[in-house]
């Protein structure tokens, strides 16, 4: 039997997502006068129909409505919805078939707890309008606004029922042999009708492998090497050859930046560029490990899903490094279209921004915050040319054993896999992210849109901990991209292994063991299990509901054996598969700047300035995303996104202490600055790290132990001038790691991202993220950047040049010119071994970087959350020649420079004498003081004062500009049982 | 003897580790437990002087948050938690915690027999997750955990904490009977509008307490103020402490008085 049960809030009950939705269906151009929501549960039940009725009214009042607040209709099997008064139109949203429901799980847990019968559930949502609308124009809308078509279907007054139970049909099981044809154009199709994203290169490597075998590839054959050998995977491109300017690099990522971790050899590095994450060490028993991903395309088309998914699979991550590390704080970097784009300036087939990041948002924060993990750190950029193919970055540090580092799957272990089952979602992830994003790409590849379930993770990870810590195991890695064939490839490559693919748990019937082998369905690690353990690890799992299942054995064969139902349908040789890729050559070519420096007139008024520069989307608060992430579960946290009175002040750096029980901590940054790689790719690269180093610096870390990771994002590396780029930024992280000694211990490439329209293709600007681990001795001593105290004196440290080349400034002049800010890395090396002894020392009240926006941005900023005001004099300003910008000497220019290395530091008036002595050569100077008045108060050159304005003020423009949807409507309006009060 | 702890785990669950260190450092002993052991020998609880459940998604909250354990509790473990607290054990339930021990009857448990729901924590007026520092004053005389008048700073991380009871004449009565441990207040302990009340509680209720003072439900996370350090609001007068056992945040107080009342 059939039910569907509609929960709605009580007519009194005020409707703060029925609002949220009407105000979303406003965004998307569709004016109603009200929504109501309702919560849908379809509910499958055994037995005779007046039993299940029974059951079904039962589940509804003891398990799916709240009592207080809400009210429910039972409806049975087709039974249409009551309709009621002052509701002109429904809106239905469902999962498609297949499609990942992760509430439904909950229900089915609750309804068996209660002791009702249950064969499965569905989950539903529903939204009742008011207004005079018709139907199609309400079914576009809510397309746009309460539901995306890649995953969901969603109508409006429709008469479709949403049924519990689905499932698909049972293919017939065929070996499938795949012959490749001697022409190679019908060759290269055989990769595109499969959509393998194999080159034709590639391609005829692998027929010359088979060739030689004298037989042809299985359909799973080829899909595994399309897995092990995408981009995605592999990283063929920059770790290929490249020549650029007459010098040439066989591996030019090996050339560059493994190189230089290389050459530095330092003692605290443990594990680099080999695990899943980087590996450093912490203290006597613990290391940290950090990594980063990128989840692009996903998050393109649904980014939900695909944020969640890009935060699940980086914690995956960070639990298959060494034994198992535990996730204990996130990090998250997006780059967006512009939030306030007109709606005629989406390419076709994209999303609005504005949509993107609220999804993204979402995703991350129903992902991040049921697994407990803060999210502490993170930053968001706007350019237009994100908008077809946003960036969604996803970081993850975790805390490891000193003594789980290595690991090795020894033949003879078990493969198991352990948590979520395997479906269809997700398939070719691996070679979808390696490829361009079109308008047709929401149709076409939604079956690699992925939902997640947090849960499931966070049992696994629950699990797996205390299997780690009892020596259950003797390898583990993640499932990611590629899924079972990525992970049990990889964990083989230097012994072998078989697995029977119809032993893995499937999520419903239907999948043929190509898809059972390649799902990149979520939240499963597979793990190598000695014989004399299984039983213990099975029971371990069963005991905290994981999943696990022994899937086949790992061999000292070399080759990696598939059966199915018995028969054998691969026989891979593992050195073929991991180092058969074909080596290609690629060449690259340096990008000459093309824009040039505007002359502006300075502006009349600086302080109204000031204001647009805090408003600009780069600059302005973050609060409205930040508030949404967990950013203090596990008690950690010792310096939060915003400090001071009210959590005003945005600081530049999370400071976390892993263990409860000690003072010594982490520090973890973020730097990216994408335009100004346009005017020079080096010289973003250098401003990229700078800025990571400045902002762990400013919160107290130590300069000598700070590790890097990489992450490149860029379009289509077969063109000669954007592989440039790439090698340019790279080169730019070799010189930067060694003159810092900050080596790099894990990066990541995406490339491919361009988004095709019928006007041609369009490429994100060449991005690097550089984010920063750092340590920090004693967290008492960590520096936040509010103002502290009355006649305190304010030190700038560092040197300002005309350096507006991609600043912030600029860009709200439509200008990008060529200033580009120049880092100088002797300069930046002194500066910050000197600011981090005065942090150590205790010296510094407050502290915080100079970035975009400048000198004024910074101050403003540190007055945010503090009980004084600033009063700054730029005469005192130390300033150095740019050799390409405008004159320095200019009031505009010194408050909006972007120079590189500048830290605005409080200091106590007794300190000052030690912190003049310990900054020695390093440029600085005491450019004002604290004032008792909560305002900041600039004198310029000639002596007047250019700004003073209120604290307040400025800090309501930089808060409001990214606020997207206060509470709705009167938020400050307690509201009772009747709605009053 | 130590008074001993019971740490509730269930999938989703996640704040259980700093919440059991909280009682640890004020001299409890602490066991973290699974609620399938619970659900498989519900005498499990006989062994403790208290219960702990802690913050996070139980199962997800996906049905509506802390509903499904719960149903879970309610149908199993119900019992065993009524007589922890009548042989005179503590229970303490932060954010999903609290919401369980609301959707479980528990608190603020004015009716008798105990059971059924009288209020409930549903969605922030601001339809939005939040996570941020709030003020709270202690309301009640008989609450065991926090003096009637003492002002915490602590933060909250939720996005279901919104206070309704089941009508007016309810929240008349839980007011009467003493039952409110905790109302959002200001700085200055003025009425608070968004976002000194981050959710539009009704009467700003923030945290519940029963009949006997010993069970507390609240949404904010005194485990994340238990260090001084938590605080972001660290101003010029801001000492920094010493040593770890000196290092005391505003939520330390809870724990400590737990502990000690236990001790007796």
């Amino acid at each position: 039997m059939s039910f569907r049960v509609e929960v709605r809030l009580r007519p009194d009950q005020p409707d703060a997502r029925g609002r949220a939705a009407r105000a979303e269906l406003r965004d998307a151009g569709l004016d109603v006068a009200e929504v109501r929501s309702v919560r849908g549960f379809a509910l499958a039940l055994p037995g005779p129909a007046d039993d299940a009725a029974r059951a079904a009214e039962r589940i509804a009042t003891e398990v799916l409505c709240d009592p207080i607040v809400e009210t429910y209709h039972l409806l049975a099997d087709d039974e249409p919805p009551p309709t009621e008064d002052g509701t002109d139109h429904r809106v239905d949203v469902a999962k498609k078939a297949g499609v990942m429901d992760p509430a439904a799980d909950g229900v089915v847990r609750a309804v068996r707890a209660a002791g009702l019968p249950l064969v499965a559930a569905r989950t539903y949502s529903a939204w009742l309008v008011r207004g005079d609308v018709d139907a199609d124009s309400l079914a576009a809308a809510a397309a746009r606004a309460l539901g995306n078509e890649a995953i969901e279907e969603i109508s409006a007054d429709g008469d479709r029922v949403v049924h519990a139970v689905m499932t698909p049909d049972e293919p017939p099981f065929e070996r499938t042999t795949v012959p490749l044809p001697d022409d190679d154009e019908a060759l290269a199709a055989v990769s595109d009708d499969g959509g393998l994203s194999l080159s034709p290169e590639e391609m005829r490597t692998i027929r010359a492998h088979f060739r030689e075998l004298g037989r042809d590839p299985t359909d799973v054959e080829l899909e595994t090497i399309a897995q092990t050998w995408s981009e995605h995977c592999k990283h063929k491109t920059l770790a290929g050859a490249v020549e650029i300017d007459g010098r040439r690099y066989e591996n030019m990522l090996k050339e560059t930046i493994f190189a230089a971790t290389r050459e530095l050899a330092l003692p605290w590095c443990v594990s680099v560029f080999v695990d899943n994450a980087g590996v450093v060490a912490f203290d006597d028993e613990y290391h940290v490990t950090f990594k980063v991903e990128t989840h692009n395309h996903p998050s393109a088309i649904e980014p939900y899903g695909g944020a969640g998914t890009g935060i699940g699979g980086v914690l995956r991550d960070t639990m298959g490094t060494g034994l198992g590390a535990r996730p204990i704080v996130s990090t998250d970097v997006f780059c967006f279209g512009p939030p306030d784009l007109p709606r005629d300036r989406v390419p076709a087939g994209a999303l609005h921004p504005l949509r993107v990041l609220k999804g993204v948002v979402a995703g991350v924060r129903d992902y991040g915050n049921r697994m407990g993990i803060p999210t502490a750190n993170g930053a968001v950029v706007f350019d237009e040319r994100y908008t077809g193919n946003p960036l969604v970055h996803c970081g993850s540090v975790g805390l490891l054993p000193a003594d789980k580092v290595e690991k090795a799957a020894r033949p003879g272990d078990l493969v198991v896999v352990a948590g979520g089952r395997t479906g269809r979602d997700g398939i070719h992830g691996a070679t979808f992210s390696s490829r361009e994003l079109h308008s047709e790409s929401e149709t076409l590849d939604s079956g690699a849109v992925q939902i997640g379930n947090a849960i499931t993770e966070k049992r696994v990870l629950d699990a797996m901990l205390q299997a780690r810590d009892r020596g259950l195991y003797s390898c583990v890695t993640d499932c990611g991209a590629g899924g079972l064939s990525s992970a049990v490839g990889e964990m083989a490559e230097r012994c072998g292994a078989e697995v029977d693919l119809e032993t893995v748990p499937l999520k419903y019937a239907g999948l043929t063991y190509p898809e059972i082998w390649i799902s990149e369905a979520q939240e499963r690690m597979v793990f190598s299990v000695p014989p004399e353990h299984e039983a213990e690890l099975l029971a371990l799992f069963a005991s905290e509901d994981v999943e696990a299942t022994v899937i086949g054995r790992f061999t000292d064969s070399g080759r990696l054996v598939l059966r199915f139902r018995g028969e054998e349908v691969g026989d891979l040789d593992l050195g073929f598969l991991h180092d058969g890729v074909p080596k290609v050559t690629r060449r690259a070519t340096v990008r000459v700047p093309s824009a040039a420096e505007p002359a502006l007139d300075a502006p009349d008024d600086l302080g109204a300035a000031l204001h647009r520069v805090l408003a600009h989307p780069d600059v302005a608060s973050k609060e409205w995303i930040v508030r949404q992430y967990d950013h203090e579960v596990q008690a950690g946290s010792v310096v939060k996104p915003f400090a001071g009175d009210g959590e005003r002040s945005p600081t530049d750096a999370a400071v976390v202490k892993p263990r409860l029980d000690s003072y010594a901590g982490v520090a973890i940054s973020n730097g990216i600055a994408p335009r100004t790689g346009e005017i020079d790719p080096y010289a973003m690269g250098l401003l990229a790290i700078d800025e990571a180093f400045r902002n762990v610096i400013a919160v107290g870390a130590r300069a000598d132990r700070v590790a890097l990771l990489d992450n490149f994002c860029a379009g289509n590396c077969e063109r000669p001038e954007i592989l440039g780029d790439v090698t340019r930024v790279a080169e730019a992280c070799r010189d930067a790691a060694l003159a810092l000694k900050a080596p790099f211990v894990s990066g990541k490439d995406s490339l491919n991202n361009e988004y095709r329209t019928e006007h041609g293709t369009a490429a994100i600007p060449t991005t690097i993220l550089i984010s920063a681990i750092a340590h920090v001795d004693d967290v008492r001593r960590a520096v936040t950047s509010p103002l502290k105290g009355e006649e305190s004196r304010l030190v700038l440290v560092g040197a300002t040049r005309a350096e507006l080349g991609g600043s912030t400034w600029y860009a709200l002049h439509g200008e990008l010119g060529r200033s580009v800010p120049r880092v100088d890395l002797d300069v930046s090396r002194r500066t910050f071994a000197a600011m981090s002894g005065l942090a150590r020392d205790g010296l510094l009240r407050a502290c915080h970087d100079l970035s975009d926006g400048g000198l004024a941005v910074a101050a403003a900023e540190m007055t945010f959350g503090a009980a004084v005001g600033a009063s700054l004099d730029l005469a005192a300003v130390p300033r150095a020649d740019g050799p390409e910008g405008p004159d320095v000497a200019r009031d505009d220019v010194l408050l909006f420079s972007e120079s590189p290395t500048r830290f605005l530091c409080e200091v106590a008036p007794e300190d000052l004498a030690r912190v003049t002595k310990a900054l020695g050569d390093v440029p600085h100077a005491v450019v004002g003081e604290t004032i008792p008045e909560r305002r900041l108060r600039v004198r310029g050159l000639g002596g007047d004062v250019v700004i003073d304005q209120a604290a307040d003020a400025l800090h309501e423009t930089f808060r409001a500009a990214l606020d997207f949807g206060s509470p709705a409507e009167d938020p400050s309006r307690t509201t009772g049982p009747e709605g009053s009060r | 003897m130590k008074p001993r702890i019971l740490i509730l785990r269930a999938a989703g669950i996640n704040c259980d580790v700093e919440t059991a260190y909280a009682f640890e450092r004020h001299g409890a002993a602490t066991e973290a437990i699974h609620v399938n052991r619970l659900l498989s020998d519900e005498r499990t609880l006989d062994d403790f002087d208290g219960l702990a459940i802690p913050g996070g998604f139980s199962y997800g909250d996906d049905v509506a948050a802390g509903k499904v354990l719960a149903v879970e509790l309610a149908h199993h473990l119900s019992d065993a938690i009524l007589a922890l607290i009548d042989r005179g054990g503590i229970v303490l339930g932060i954010c999903n915690g609290f919401q369980v021990l609301v959707k479980l009857g528990i608190l603020p448990g004015v009716e008798t027999p105990i059971g059924r729901q009288e209020a409930t924590l549903t969605d922030n007026a601001s339809n939005r997750y939040e996570d941020r520092w709030v003020v709270l004053e202690s309301a009640s005389d008989r609450s065991i955990f926090c003096r009637k008048g003492e002002r915490l700073r602590m933060p909250v991380a939720h996005g279901e904490g919104r206070y309704v009871p089941r009508d007016e004449t309810m929240h008349a009565a839980i007011v009467e009977n003493d039952r409110v441990a905790f109302r959002y207040t200001t700085a200055g302990g003025g009425e608070p509008s968004y976002p000194d009340d981050p959710n539009g509680s009704f009467d700003h209720v923030a945290g519940l307490v029963d009949r006997t003072g010993r069970v507390l439900g609240l949404m904010p996370h005194p485990e994340r103020a238990m260090f001084a350090l938590h605080e972001p609001a660290r101003g010029a007068g801001f000492a920094a402490p010493t040593s770890l056992d000196e290092d005391l945040g505003d939520g330390a107080v809870v724990f400590r008085n737990a502990v000690e009342h236990l001790r007796g």
